[in-house]
């Protein structure tokens, strides 16, 4: 769709929601820089390295001058675990998702069997009802276990990693089908039959056919299953137990009590790593094609 | 075994299908079915559920009171028939303030020159890919009393000499509509860029030559054939606003109560869990009705792919 340039209202238009997109985030960053401890109001930037004014009467050491609340937050031992446990959730969840998911897409695409429509029906579910839905669902679930087991057992048991990363997979799991399913509609059946035909027996289909002609589907549903898990709230918020804080757990729980300059530090350093990551993945889709 | 698992075809399927169905059935369908039985048992004293059959707390939901005021024993009390139409024309409203700012923005990324469109578009990723709580927070920092709009009001009454009290934007309604709106903006602009960059240039070049002008162009091709685009961006904004109790609950307070915030309450603060899985069904079932008419009428839209 290439013609006439846009119109000037048009372009204004752009302009005015792209700044719509971009200032809410500038003002965030620009305040991880803030000389008061309280993000209340803005203090000034911090300028100088050693002791620091705040609030009238505090002193601060800040060693670190401007970048102050990075190095606060670099010694929060919370903000450590929470990551931690962010991205170990993320990298075990979206890689069996990925896994199973592929599975599932294979299995709906290419084969016949008894509980096809019922499995294509329960893939679409969780991506058509709330995300509150399903977390609601899982809590219930996991809470009349636990309930059970104790009564049984005697032992507490209690959410924890274990319960967010089972629960991840799960939303996952239809995402990954959708992205590999798309990927398998689009190649013709007959490159498997061909390699059957000549004699390949299922599984070297597979591994010589049909895994590298999926495989950016699998890829890109892998990437999609670790910002789903890496971002969520939701569905962590319901199934998350001491212990396994997540980051956006972790910053929502101090927005609702007191907010200081190390939110928007952490918030600083996460959007810069989203910018980065975006970045380079452009980067190699466009040196691709 | 191996043999006969390499005759039959569809044990295959089912053999690589299983350990889906193992998730789905395991944690969303037996969740659910989990949610109905309890909805209809009651809150025991310590918060837990006691098994039973009732359909208390649907009617509880429909305004059916029994805390009534001297005399009656059966009220009418709207507060909750009042939290699911406010979510319901939350939801509504986003999604019409979303579309009129993902419009022009889509249409302005599809039409500019090729070589700049991969920027354009990186340039809506970026804040889709920020947390989402993160986001909520930045508009906090904007709009709380001595926030940075607030601020910048001041400053610039300063200059004129004129007082300024600061306006309380934030636990209003109108804070709440921003922020769902600056959380799902980006879910609609993809798909509607998606639909119109695939229009064919030569059926512009008709219309022109058919003597339409631009007004015309737009309303009787460039629009309709960025229908798809809408109708995908729509479930993907209305479906998430239905259910979202974070927004409402960081830029909202105690002003604006969502069905997403009941429910939240009732499983970690009122602890009358019973009460929120019939809150948490009817609300499901309230959007399935929803999205059902609205593809029935519009279609599904193809456009749904988020990367």
């Amino acid at each position: 769709m290439t013609q006439k340039p846009n119109s000037l209202f048009v372009r204004i238009s752009a302009l005015l929601v792209y700044v719509f997109l971009y200032a809410p985030i500038i003002g965030l960053m620009l305040f991880s820089f803030n000389a008061s401890r309280t993000n209340i109001f803005f203090g000034g930037f911090i300028t100088q390295f050693g002791p620091l004014q705040m609030e009238g009467s505090t002193v601060v050491q800040s060693p670190c001058g401007p970048f102050h609340w990075f190095c606060e937050l670099n010694k929060n031992a919370e903000v450590r675990q929470a990551a931690e446990n962010t991205l170990t959730i993320a990298f075990v969840a979206s890689i069996s998702a990925t896994i199973i998911g592929t599975f599932a897409a294979i299995a709906l695409q290419r084969y016949n069997f008894r509980l096809k429509a019922f499995s294509q029906l329960a893939l679409y579910i969780p991506i058509v009802i709330p995300e509150i839905v399903m977390g609601i669902g899982i809590l219930v679930l996991f809470s009349q276990i636990f309930t059970i087991l104790s009564g049984l057992t005697g032992a507490r048991f209690s959410m924890g990693l274990p319960t967010v990363i089972v629960s991840h997979i799960a939303f996952c799991i239809p995402f990954v089908t959708l992205v590999v399913q798309a990927r398998l509609q689009g190649f013709d059946k007959s490159y498997e039959e061909a390699a059957m035909d000549l004699g390949a027996n299922e599984l070297t289909t597979f591994w010589r056919v049909t895994f590298p002609m999926i495989l950016p589907g699998v890829l890109s549903g892998a990437l999609l299953a670790f910002t789903l898990s890496l971002d969520d709230f939701v569905i962590t918020f319901f199934t998350t137990g001491p212990g396994s804080t997540t980051l956006p757990i972790y910053v929502y729980g101090l927005l609702r009590r007191i907010i200081t300059p190390q939110v928007n530090a952490l918030s600083t350093i996460w959007i810069l790593i989203v910018f980065t990551a975006v970045l380079l993945l452009q980067w190699t889709e466009n040196r691709k094609a | 075994m191996i043999n006969w698992l390499r005759r039959n075809k569809s044990a295959q399927g089912t053999l690589l299908i299983s350990p889906t169905l193992v998730f789905m059935i395991g944690l969303l369908i037996i969740p659910l079915i989990l949610t109905l039985i309890i909805s209809f048992g009651k809150r025991s004293a310590d918060g837990n559920v006691i098994y039973s059959f009732g359909l208390h707390n649907y009617i509880r939901l429909l305004g059916v009171s029994y805390n009534c005021s001297a005399g009656q024993t059966v009220c009418y009390d709207p507060i909750y028939t009042q939290i699911l139409w406010r979510s319901l024309t939350l939801a509504f409203n986003s999604t019409v303030v979303v579309i009129l700012l993902a419009y022009p923005l889509a249409y302005f990324i599809a039409r500019s020159h090729p070589s700049r469109r991969n920027t354009y578009l990186f340039l809506v990723l970026v804040p889709l890919w920020t947390n989402f709580v993160i986001r909520v927070y930045a508009w906090m920092m904007l709009l709380r009393t001595q926030g940075l709009i607030n601020s910048a009001l001041a400053w610039v009454a300063d200059l004129f000499g004129r007082p300024f009290t600061p306006l309380e934007m934030l636990y209003t309604p109108g804070a709440v509509l921003i922020g769902m709106v600056y959380e799902f903006l980006p879910f609609m602009i993809l798909p509607i860029y998606t639909s119109l960059e695939k229009i064919d240039g030569s059926l512009y070049e008709a219309a022109a030559d058919l003597g339409a002008n631009a007004v015309r162009t737009f309303l009787r091709v460039t629009l309709p054939l960025s229908a798809p685009g809408m109708v995908a961006g729509t479930v993907l904004v209305f479906i998430p606003v239905m259910g979202a109790f974070v927004v409402s609950d960081l830029l909202g307070g105690k002003q604006v109560i969502l069905v997403g915030n009941l429910i939240q309450r009732q499983f970690l603060d009122a602890r009358d869990p019973t009460f929120g899985s019939a809150a948490s069904l009817i609300l499901m079932a309230l959007t399935l009705v929803v999205m059902f008419f609205y593809t029935r009428k519009f279609g599904f839209g193809e456009e749904i792919a988020i990367t």
